[in-house]
Formats: structure tokens, sequence, C-alpha cells
């Protein structure tokens, strides 16, 4: 079928890159229509054959932001998924210091537990925590929001792993020298762990950020609301008035939409990371 | 090696480490297991929850529903129809990207961009594509002459919209951990591959598919288990509807527990759907043992 080996690869080549970029084209449609569609005026909007519109219209974005409270929801899931990031690093990692580093009484079975956690699906959770946090008097706070995922056993497994791959000497050589347990997990493990605290580190960000079904549980006050209730709600509001609904999406998913395109490396490999674990 | 006291041989200031994420974690993943178990076996109302023992027939109650068949219906629909063709897509765009072309960065960025935005903001952009005059129905007009179905109003269509978006979202994440499978196949495999003379196919059969097995295994179960999860795109898109069509079942476990209020049979629900997922995963371990290759 074809004169050569060269011809043969280069047909082929040809061919992945059609199918890759038919992919991508894709991938980036939906999101190409919404920021088209998020300039259109109402009408515009309506008509699907209209590809581009006649004006760009600005004041959608103006009019999307200030008809709910979208500063106040921004505010919120940035609180909230910083608050979570920051403390899921430092329980995690001091868990895993102690799991890695030190033997005490109950390691094996405190650790099977923690296991378990990953096995239970978050909604059988979901509404024995709607009772605790009721009794807690934490329903519509940002208690609610933040304390229950401040630690979790991923955090803990990936640091823990990491830290037990780390020569033992580090150790034994710090000790020698008069190194406490604490100054050594600041001054030596923690530097040593960039690439596993960021791993976790973006993932706990995104799973906050986007996280849904449980502040839909546990807030119902609007000021405790995050973007993804928000938008929820502003979805159901506006019903057909899609130039605002793109507009309103298209500044919901931006921060990570930029978040990502300057640390894609660190999302992918920490992607890859997890799921060569098995 | 000297005999030390109990005291002496543990290191007791490894709780004090460890408190933080154990006081979160047994608090809020832990004891609500618990807890889940006491609130499925008793009735009431908001307020005065505990005030009924009613045994198992919260759990009587949800299987012998008729809301609940259909929902678990549903979401089996769902899994079968988003998983395999998940896996399927995902190791074949994989494979293509790992095949030294130029602009794999570039791919894999645009392959991962429906990963990281968030489920709500996009459902309602699709959403709107599957508006019976949206742009989706206008591209399958222009190409095939015919009028495209209204997607989220027809019982028909309604799941398949919910599963090509659901695909479309989380691709892009199973090609990453895929690609990261297919660069830890030692190139000297494909040397050997190449130097029998063997195929694009035959090489695939013999030596990635074999290579690549606990990837895929990894794929599957973790891609079923958030299959049976799924619940903001049918929040966002349909509502559950219409007429039930894609009420999945933790959209049924939200309308029992916010809407209804009966957090009894929510949590017997959730119990159900945990034990579910629990077997469809050991069987799927079973089934696959033999067949995943460890080095």
């Amino acid at each position: 079928m074809f004169k050569s080996i060269k011809a043969e690869e280069k047909f082929i080549g040809t061919l992945i890159h059609i199918f890759l970029i038919a992919g991508a084209l894709t991938m980036l449609a939906p999101f190409l229509w919404m920021i088209l569609t998020s300039f259109k005026n109402k009408f515009e909007a309506l008509d699907s054959t209209i590809i581009f519109p006649a004006k760009f219209v600005y004041e959608n974005y103006i009019i999307a932001w200030t008809k709910a409270p979208f500063f106040k929801y921004f505010l919120n899931t940035v609180f909230v998924a910083l608050a979570c990031t920051i403390m899921q690093l430092f329980s995690s990692s001091l868990a895993a210091y102690a799991f890695s580093h030190m033997n005490f009484y109950g390691k094996e079975w405190l650790f099977n537990i923690l296991l378990a956690t990953m096995m239970v699906p978050q909604q059988v959770l979901l509404v024995p925590n709607y009772f605790i946090l009721k009794q807690l008097g934490w329903l519509n706070t940002f208690y609610a929001l933040i304390i229950p995922w401040s630690a979790g056993f991923f955090g803990i497994f990936l640091l823990r792993q990491f830290f037990m791959t780390l020569p033992k000497d580090l150790w034994d050589a710090a000790r020698i020298d008069g190194c406490s347990r604490l100054k050594f997990f600041f001054k030596i493990l923690l530097p040593l762990s960039a690439a596993p605290l960021t791993t976790i580190a973006i993932f706990t960000f995104v799973g906050n950020w986007n996280s849904f079904l449980w502040p839909l549980f546990v807030t119902n006050d609007q000021t405790y609301y995050t973007l993804q209730v928000g938008l929820s709600n502003f979805n159901q509001s506006e019903g057909t008035e899609w130039h605002l609904l793109m507009a309103a999406s298209t500044f919901c998913v931006l921060p990570l939409l930029i978040m990502f395109f300057m640390a894609q490396k660190q999302f992918i490999q920490g992607i890859a990371h997890t799921g060569s674990k098995e | 090696m000297s005999k030390k006291s109990f005291f002496q041989r543990y290191e007791w200031s490894a709780y004090f480490y460890l408190f933080p994420a154990l006081a979160v974690i047994l608090t809020f993943h832990v004891l609500p297991v618990f807890y889940a178990m006491v609130i499925s076996v008793h009735s009431g109302g908001m307020t005065n929850y505990f005030k009924n023992f009613v045994g198992l027939s919260n759990f009587e109650y949800v299987i012998t529903n008729k809301h609940f068949w259909y929902s678990m219906w549903n979401t089996l629909y769902y899994v079968v129809g988003t998983v395999p063709v998940q896996i399927f897509l995902s190791l074949f765009i994989a494979i293509l990207l790992n095949q030294k072309i130029k602009g794999l960065e570039m791919y894999r960025v645009i392959y991962f961009l429906p990963v990281i935005t968030s489920v709500n903001a996009i459902s309602i952009v699709w959403k709107y594509m599957y508006q019976k005059y949206g742009v989706l129905n206008s591209f399958i007009g222009f190409l095939t002459g015919i009028p495209g179905p209204d997607w989220l109003m027809d019982t028909t269509w309604a799941m398949p919209a919910i599963i090509i978006m659901s695909v479309w979202k989380g691709l892009g994440y199973n090609v990453i951990i895929f690609l990261a499978g297919l660069q830890n196949v030692p190139p000297s495999l494909y040397d050997a591959a190449k130097i029998d003379g063997a195929g694009r196919w035959k090489t695939f059969w013999n030596v990635t598919w074999p290579m690549i097995s606990p990837t895929t295994f990894f794929v599957m179960i973790m891609s079923t288990i958030s299959s049976f999860q799924v619940f903001a795109q049918v929040y966002m898109m349909t509502g559950g509807g219409p007429q039930e069509s894609t009420t999945v079942v933790i959209y049924y476990l939200y309308q029992l527990a916010y809407v209804e209020h009966k957090m009894g049979r929510a949590s017997a629900l959730a119990f159900i759907l945990f034990l579910i997922i629990f077997a469809i995963t050991y069987l799927q371990k079973k089934f696959t043992a033999k067949r995943v290759h460890y080095n």
C-alpha cells in the first residue's frame, strides 16, 4: 500500500494529528461557546446560528456579577479552599511524620482505621455529619465548610509514603547533632517534601473550590454560600438568560483555569503520580 | 536488644503529632459511619430525631420503593454508559499522545481543561448547548440534515446527554493516568517486539495491554466508584427529570434527606449504595485479578 516505511510513518503521523486535533476541538468547543455567548445580547444568545456577537456586550459580566452577591461567594470560596488547604497540609504532614518515623501504641490498627475511611463514600457521611454539625452548632458557619475537610487520609498516605523513601540516616545524623523531633520535621523533612506537598495542596484546593454537595447540605444562608452553590442558585433563578449564565460560568471557572495554566506541570504530575500508586 | 518497659518502648509524643488529623478524621469521617447506622434505624423529625426506633423498616422502605429501583436502574445505565467508553477513549488518546508527537504538552493541557472546571459551571454550558434549538442541534442539523432531539426534555435522550457530557468532562483525567502508565512500559519490550516482526496491533495486544493492565484496573475501579456517585450534573441539568429518567441514586438520596427530611431513609439508602459499590468493586477485583499483570 505504501511505497516505503517512511511514507507509512508519515501517513500514520498525519492520521494521529487529525484525531488529536478533532478531540482537542471537542474539548475546547464548549468553553469557546461559553465565552462567545457571554458577550452576546439576550436575543443573539437565544439563536444558536449566530456564532459571533455583532457587538461585544461586556456589561453581561457586570450585570451577572451584581445580580447575585458573587463577590461574597468568591471571597467565601477562596477563604474556605485556602483554609482547608493550609490545615490539610499541616495536619497530614504531622500525622505522616508520626506514622513514618515514630513507634507508638496502636500504630497498626490506627493506620488501618484511617485506611478504611477511604472506602466510605462521602454520601454516607452526609446525613450523620449534618446532625453532628447541628449538635456542635456549626450549621451555617465556616466551621462546617472547613473543619471536616481539614484532614484526610489521602494526604497522610501520600506523605507517609514519601517520608519513608527518605534515607533513615537523615534522622540518625540529625539526632546525633542534638536535633529534636519537632526541629527535624520543620528544618529537614518539610523542605524536602515540596513535591508531595504541592500535589496535596492542588488536590485539596481544587477539590474544595469545586465541592458542591457538601456546602449545599450544610449551608442554607447566603452569607456562607460558596461559588458552586451560588452559581447553582443563579442557574435556577435566571432560567434562560443564557448570556448572563454564560458570563457567570466564565468567571466561576476562570480562577482555576488561570491557576492551572500557571502550574500545569504540577497538576499533571500530581495526577499521574496518584494513578501509578496502585 | 535490651528489653524496654511498655512506656519506654513507645514514643508517646507521637500522639501530639497525630492529634490534629485524628481529631478531624475520627469526628467527621469515622464516627459518622456508626452514627449513620443509628440514624438508619430511627425515624422522626429534624429536631427530635431519635424518638422512634424503627428497626430495619427504613431499609425495607427503600428497597421496596419503586423510586429506589428507578434510581438504581438509571445509575447503572449511567455507569455502563460512562465507564467503558471513558476507558476506551482515554486509552486511545493516551496511545496517540505517546507516539512522540509534536505538541504533546499543548494537547495534554487542552484535554485536561474540562477536568479542573467545576461540574456546576460546565453543566450550565452543556444545558445551554443541549437546548432544542441549541448549538449542538444546529451542528447536527448542519452535518446530517436531521433535526436533533430535545436532549434534556426527552426521556430517551436525557440520560445519554448526561453521559456524553460526563465522558467529555472526565476524559482528560484518565488520559493523564494512562499516559503515565504507557510511559512506564520499558522501551526494550517494544524493541524486542519489533525484532520479532510484530506489527502495531500485535505489539499492542502482547506488550502494551498486559503491561498497562494495573493502570487499566485502577482507572476502571476509580471511575466505576465515582460514576455511582454522580450528582451535580443531574442536579444542574435535569433535576432528575424528565419523568425521573435521570434520577440517580444520590439525587434520590438528596431528595429524601434535603427535600423530604427523611434522614433515616436517606441514611439507609446511603448504606445500600455503599454496599453495592463495595460489592461491585470486590467483583471487579476478583474477575480481573487474574488478568492484571504486575511486575
